[in-house]
């Protein structure tokens, strides 16, 4: 066989894989949509993506003030490290930040899940809590940035308020929407198992919803992170959104790029742990 | 000895549409069970089986009648009523001795007499060997053998099943069906059992009533004796087989056949 014929043989089966109908080997489910592990090719496309910002940038295509090239952003990361950049080290902004948004995810927890398990298992705090969840959560925190900076000024109280808005809503209906995943088998179950109201709630209920309540607090600091910029973006004397922010003034694109890639980095560092304690908390969720 | 006592009991639903009329799910039902009757319920969907076992357990008010508990009204669920639900409805993040020890955990029990009460009803129900499996590793069968040791921990005066083995597979639902008639003999509890399985409803009744629908009633009762034919030579296909058997297995199609053409001409 010669090396064409083989090379279209060996990428017809790759395409059959991809698009194909034949059956499948034993051991896997036919017309199971996405199987497969994505891992590799995953760090293949990371791999990919850094090599074509490298190459783009090395061939001169793009200027470095519109895009620096990755060992700059690199130099830069090693730079702000120890030295001051716009009121404060890098450690110093990435600290204000996680207070910020770990404090606001930290309150809506203790607020939103309660608020969320009695609107889910009671008709007068569902009535209560409804119409203000439902009225201020499609509106972008930016629209009501100016009005938490004339109520409570431009200290972190104002920060902290406007990134707990932003992850309140979704963790508060997850959590609500959790009450609804319980069956009524389980619950009667409990009744009938001599169960008060408040066993039932805390027993059956509460840990019924937590998958819901997993998944909620993982939405729910995503838009913490996306409210960041927006809560530091007036008068802020340190935290990563205000350094990308005046870096952006002054075109200092790979402290700009570097802000963003650290903003992205803890995010994702935080939701993989999540997604750890996930498993280990509701080892059962998707199997019942 | 506990008696289970229904007087007269009605149970009227109210219109499910605005056009229609309310539905009499059950009308004057007396039944007493007492000892260690085995009453098992027969009939077609919506003839108020299980709107019966709900009355029964305390989950729906009936709306006229009376129901007592050795002589005192039934006024909400309890642990003196112990219930296994089609759906096992077991709880997915306790392992299966937590689960069978629920309700003890609930009444507040020490957890060294939980797990010893607890494990004496999983050793009878056969899942001694799986006291720290979680219900999402055992198998549809296994999970209602939780159910039932769950139901028997809290030791309730009576068992009501709904259906209990009707999402089982054939093989499996047999061999259930022993073990029920094994846990019955053991614990000497009364129960409540519903199915859809006329087979099933001969063989492990002492009491077996038939119901129809609209409105929900008893139109016809039998007192059986296969189980405990069953318990002499142990044979469920020999029993199964008999000529009497074979007998009221007839009959009791020939009502509930009969009321279905009855039901079909309104």
């Amino acid at each position: 066989m010669s090396f064409t014929n083989r090379l279209t043989e060996t990428s017809k089966s790759y395409l059959s894989k991809l698009f194909g109908r034949g059956p499948v080997k034993p051991g896997e489910a036919y017309g199971a949509p996405g199987v497969g592990n994505s891992m590799g090719i995953s760090i293949f496309t990371s791999i990919a993506l850094i090599f074509l910002w490298w190459f783009i940038t090395h061939m001169g295509w793009i200027r470095p003030l519109f895009l620096p090239s990755p060992e700059a952003v690199i130099a830069k990361f090693v730079d702000i490290w120890g030295e001051e950049f716009s009121g404060a080290t890098l450690w110093g902004h990435i600290k204000a930040s996680l207070f910020r948004v770990f404090g606001a995810f930290f309150l809506a927890c203790i607020t939103a899940i309660p608020i969320g398990i009695a609107m889910g298992v009671n008709r007068i705090f569902r009535g209560i809590f409804d119409p203000p969840i439902e009225f201020y959560r499609p509106i972008p925190p930016l629209g009501y940035l100016p009005l938490t900076i004339i109520w409570l000024g431009i200290e972190d109280t104002q920060k902290i308020t406007l990134i707990f808005l932003a992850v309140f809503a979704p963790m508060a209906l997850s959590a609500r929407a959790g009450v609804r995943s319980v069956t009524i088998e389980q619950i009667q179950m409990a009744y009938s198992s001599g169960a008060s109201r408040a066993q039932v709630i805390w027993h059956v209920i509460l840990k019924g919803a937590m998958p819901e309540i997993l998944t909620g607090m993982r939405i729910g600091i995503g838009f913490g992170w996306t409210t960041l910029v927006a809560a530091e973006m007036v008068a802020a004397e340190a935290g990563i959104g205000h350094m990308v922010l005046s870096a952006a003034e002054f075109l200092v694109t790979d402290v700009v790029i570097m802000g963003i890639i650290v903003i992205g980095a803890i995010a994702y560092t935080f939701d993989l742990l999540m997604r750890f304690v996930e498993r280990k908390v509701v080892p059962w969720k998707g199997k019942m | 000895m506990s008696k289970l006592d229904l007087k007269n009991v009605t149970v009227i639903y109210p219109p499910p549409t605005k056009d229609t009329e309310e539905v009499h799910a059950l009308e004057n039902i007396n039944l007493t069970i007492e000892g260690n009757d085995f009453v098992v319920a027969l009939g077609a969907s919506g003839c108020g089986k299980t709107t019966l076992l709900n009355v029964m357990a305390g989950f729906i008010q009936p709306s006229g009648g009376d129901v007592l508990l050795d002589a005192n009204p039934i006024k909400g669920p309890g642990a003196d009523r112990g219930v296994v639900f089609q759906q096992h409805a077991l709880l997915p993040w306790l392992n299966v001795i937590d689960n069978a020890s629920f309700g003890l955990m609930l009444q507040k029990k020490n957890p060294a007499e939980r797990k010893k009460i607890a494990s004496k009803y999983l050793k009878l129900v056969g899942l001694d060997e799986f006291l720290n499996h979680f219900p999402y590793q055992l198998s549809g069968g296994m999970q209602q053998r939780v159910g039932l040791a769950r139901a028997l921990s809290s030791d309730p005066a009576i068992m009501l099943m709904d259906e209990p083995l009707g999402a089982l597979d054939a093989l499996t639902r047999e061999v259930m069906q022993e073990l029920v008639l094994d846990i019955w003999n053991e614990t000497k509890k009364m129960v409540f059992f519903i199915t859809h399985s006329v087979d099933e409803a001969i063989f492990v009744a002492t009491r077996l009533i038939v119901m129809s629908p609209r409105p929900g009633r008893i139109i016809k009762s039998y007192n059986l004796d296969f189980n405990l034919r069953f318990f002499k030579n142990r044979d469920a296909r020999q029993v199964k087989s008999l000529p009497e058997f074979l007998a009221v297995r007839q009959e009791v199609l020939d009502i509930i056949h009969g009321d279905e053409i009855r039901i079909d001409q309104g």
